[in-house]
């Protein structure tokens, strides 16, 4: 009989626990996913005790006390704080989100586990390496095609032409979604996943877009687009609360249209 | 020393930042055929444009009459007469043109009935020069910085601009006076870079993160400033801080002043508008620097809000909550995530936060650096370009309007890479780098990797973040700025006994944190000493010991450079430009600063 064998470096093992410091009040243990790619060992889960009331109320502040005041050595992405660079996506308590805009106290369970986001090559610790993510967006040609000459001043747009970009124009491009979705685990190489393709959607209805044909040419690929099977994972987890799984959907039905 | 290798790049242009005015310079880099490279050290739609809301200044008169000239006086006035006139020409002209190229590349602005770009109103920005407020803010909804950095990302892929990402620079690769490109660490890899360069475009981004509240992002270090000082180059009107009215108290992130260009108004404990008393004419859309001192002598005199008093209340709750839905959107998120207040029925919390730096590296409005040689201060350092909350031009002088510093990005991002298409030639021959150049960039690195001492980085940037936020705070006295420079001196004279754990070169936020610390470090020193150098008051330095401006003595620009080896501050000065650029409009004469 066949014996599968996990590829290198998916077991994790159990690391270093961080007791909570002298004179600390009541503590929550946050078990934290390690990964040093120059050791060469694997991963591991570190566990700190944290008083969390000596930090802010968000898991970006915890992961940031335990940078400053336990193990400088936690890496972790981080940038604007506030929900919209999107630079500290991650997976808490079995959630993708945003560490700077989730509470910790809105965590459920004991312990709270933070690790990478899902399926996706870890360069170190909670830093994902998004290059496919990235790629993927880059495809879907996320800029404004005209054929028509441009005007002096701007393309007018009717507010209720406006009105379409709204739950689309948002997106922040963490990768919470994608990385939440079972179709974009089994074919990452081929399924654009949610992201990307909410972005294609964002120009596709743009009413000052005129590629709308080449960009439905573009998605109409047993892969690209139709790996959706509307799981929705993506709509559940975005921390923007968005629902790319209901552009895809548009998407969809704009690529039945224009058969019949 | 451990050994380290360069691996060499060899382009006509490299900048330095990939935020709004980053893109915008190497896209038009790329677009006049010059081989260019931007390396970023985070992915170019996460740098700090993203967090800007409110919008875009621009006289396109979608809302009503308006005039280039109109935003130029209010841009002076803003500035409190110390922004270079001809620069402010430069920027208000062009304004308008930079915005319909935004709206080309696809930026989602919001509309008015008959399909335009909607305008709203913000602090400072009026018409007829002074007499009333007008709309002149383009915005998409409250997130014109998102929208406009993503659309600005789309188009850089559009034309293919060569990205290095994750790359931190770690300094400037100087000449005799002369640049000749940059040296970056890769973060996913550990490996070292050299690229060099004809011009290398600093768009850097500002240094909040020098205090210890700031709406700024933690990646908001001023590494170009850091390494500029370095290079021993001067710093310009560093004391020049700007305090944003509208922060959320405790968190510090941002309330756009849009807020209040929509209808919202602060109050007191007494439930009073008091701005109707600081600013009788245009109340709480006065510029940021006066509504900033307007609340802290509220909170001083004893009429803040909250158990302590401390704070001030930003009421929307008048306003229709469907016009915050379709407006505000943004904002109304923030406030309910960061405060827990729903904005239709409940006041925000806030309380002035530090915002944005006016200082940077002193350029002309062609984007070049410029130092004081001799008599001349305007000699141009070859090799380098400033642009965006780097730079200082100086368009905003001692006070910016809001919604002034997108239009700056873009309009100085483009005035960059004209220039560099105008001065150099594609494929040019460059000068051999001789080791002896980057051989000190390593030696940093390396001691900071190794650094073994007894203060580790965080406690070192917290006792720099307290003293800027106790001492060059809204309003300053002499005795606040003699001890912001003692604790200042103290800290940096710490920075040897830094102790950075990870000993890694992939990935090692621990070491990029104390990089950006010693950058931080520098920088808030030349702010302190300057602000405690200029006495007088002017835009946002307000020193109490000299409560009036003084136009004969200190209408000039701060020069300060840095000695990184004793921590001295040398200071000299720089004529403010009050001519303008063509006779369309005559140079605005200083008057009092009143609205």
């Amino acid at each position: 009989m066949a014996e599968f064998r996990l590829p290198k470096n998916s077991r994790i093992t159990n690391g270093k626990h961080w007791p909570a410091q002298p004179g600390s009040g009541k503590t929550r243990t946050f078990r934290i996913y390690r990964y040093d790619p120059d050791s060469g060992e694997n991963p591991r889960w570190d566990s700190y005790e944290v008083d969390t009331s000596q930090c802010g109320p968000m898991v970006l502040d915890v992961l940031i006390h335990i940078k400053n005041t336990i193990d400088p050595t936690l890496t972790f992405r981080r940038s604007c704080r506030e929900g919209i660079c999107g630079s500290c996506a991650m997976n808490i308590a079995g959630r993708n989100t945003l560490a700077c805009t989730h509470g910790h106290a809105e965590c459920p369970g004991d312990k709270v586990a933070i690790s990478p986001l899902p399926h996706m090559p870890v360069v170190k610790d909670l830093v994902p390496d998004l290059t496919l993510f990235y790629a993927q967006y880059a495809s879907v040609e996320p800029w404004l095609q005209t054929e028509t000459p441009e005007p002096q001043k701007e393309w007018r747009q009717d507010p209720k032409d406006r009105e379409k970009l709204d739950g689309l124009y948002e997106c922040i491009l963490c990768a919470c979604c994608s990385t939440s979705c079972p179709s974009y685990w089994w074919n990452p190489e081929k399924y654009l996943g949610p992201a990307a393709l909410l972005h294609a959607y964002r120009w596709i209805i743009d009413s000052r877009d005129e590629a709308t044909g080449h960009r439905l040419d573009e998605l109409e690929d047993p892969f690209k687009l139709y790996r959706c099977h509307t799981i929705m994972n993506c709509a559940q987890v975005c921390p923007k609360g968005l629902n790319p799984a209901k552009a895809i959907a548009e998407v969809k039905k704009m690529l039945v249209d224009r058969v019949v | 020393m451990a050994a380290y290798e360069w691996i060499d790049h060899k382009f006509d242009v490299v900048v330095v930042g990939a935020g709004g005015s980053g893109l915008r310079a190497a896209l038009g880099c790329a677009q006049a055929g010059l081989k260019t490279a931007c390396i970023t050290k985070v992915f170019p739609t996460r740098s700090h444009t993203v967090a800007a809301q409110g919008g875009i200044s621009a006289s396109l008169g979608n809302m009503g009459e308006d005039d280039w000239r109109w935003h130029m006086y209010d841009t002076v006035k803003g500035s409190d007469w110390l922004g270079d006139q001809d620069a402010i020409e430069y920027l208000c002209r062009n304004a308008p043109a930079a915005v319909y190229e935004l709206e080309h590349w696809g930026v989602p602005f919001s509309r008015t009935a008959d399909g335009k770009i909607y305008q709203r109103a913000f602090g400072g920005m009026t018409k007829n020069y002074g007499e009333a407020p007008i709309q002149r803010t383009c915005a998409a909804a409250d997130r014109t910085g998102h929208a406009m950095l993503h659309t600005m990302y789309g188009q850089s892929l559009a034309h293919n601009t060569e990205f290095f990402i994750e790359y931190f620079a770690l300094d400037l690769i100087m000449d005799e006076g002369s640049c000749r490109g940059v040296t970056a660490w890769k973060l996913d890899d550990g490996s070292l870079h050299r690229f060099q360069a004809q011009l290398v475009i600093l768009a850097t981004g500002g240094y909040g993160r020098a205090y210890f509240s700031a709406t700024s992002a933690h990646t908001c270090t001023g590494d170009g400033g850091g390494m500029a000082l370095r290079a021993g180059l001067p710093l310009q009107d560093m004391e020049f801080v700007q305090f944003h009215p509208t922060g959320i108290y405790g968190a510090g992130c941002l309330i756009t002043e849009g807020a209040r260009g929509e209808g919202g108004y602060l109050t007191n404990s007494e439930g009073e508008r008091f701005m109707e008393r600081y600013a009788p004419t245009v109340k709480d859309l006065a510029p940021r620097d006066m509504v900033s001192r307007a609340m802290t002598m509220e909170i001083r005199e004893g009429r803040g809000v909250g158990p302590k008093k401390d704070h001030i209340f930003l009421h929307l709750d008048h306003l229709d909550p469907k016009i915050l839905a379709e407006r505000l959107p943004g904002i109304s998120e923030s406030a309910k995530i960061f405060a827990g207040v729903d904005v239709t029925k409940e006041p925000i919390p806030v309380l002035p936060t530090v915002h944005y730096n006016m200082g940077g590296v002193p350029t002309n409005f062609y984007s070049e650096v410029v130092t004081k040689v001799g008599k001349d201060p305007d000699k141009v350092v070859p090799g380098l370009m400033a642009v965006g909350e780097a730079a200082c031009v100086s368009v905003h002088g001692a006070n910016r309007l809001g919604s002034n510093s997108l239009i700056d990005l873009v309009v100085f991002g483009r005035s960059a890479a004209l220039r560099a298409a105008d001065t150099i030639k594609a494929g040019a021959t460059q000068p051999e780098l001789k080791p002896a150049m980057t051989d000190p960039h390593l030696a940093r690195l390396d001691r900071f990797r190794n650094a073994n001492g007894g203060t580790p980085t965080a406690e070192l940037r917290l006792e720099m973040q307290k003293a800027m936020q106790e001492d060059a705070a809204v309003y300053r006295t002499s005795e606040a700025l003699a001890s912001g420079v003692a604790r200042m001196q103290a800290v940096n004279a710490k920075r040897p006994d830094l102790k950075v754990s990870d000993r890694s070169l992939v990935w090692n936020s621990d070491l990029m944190e104390t990089l950006e610390l010693d950058n931080l470090i520098g920088q808030a020193i030349v702010t302190v000493v300057g602000a405690g150098n200029r006495t007088e008051s002017r835009g946002a330095h307000a020193h109490e010991n000299y409560p009036n401006r003084d136009d004969k003595t200190w209408m000039k620009h701060t020069l300060a450079w840095f000695d990184d080896k004793t921590g001295k501050v040398k200071i000299d000065y720089r004529p403010v430009h009050d001519y303008t650029l063509t006779n369309d409009i005559a140079p605005i004469p200083p008057k009092a600063r009143v609205y």
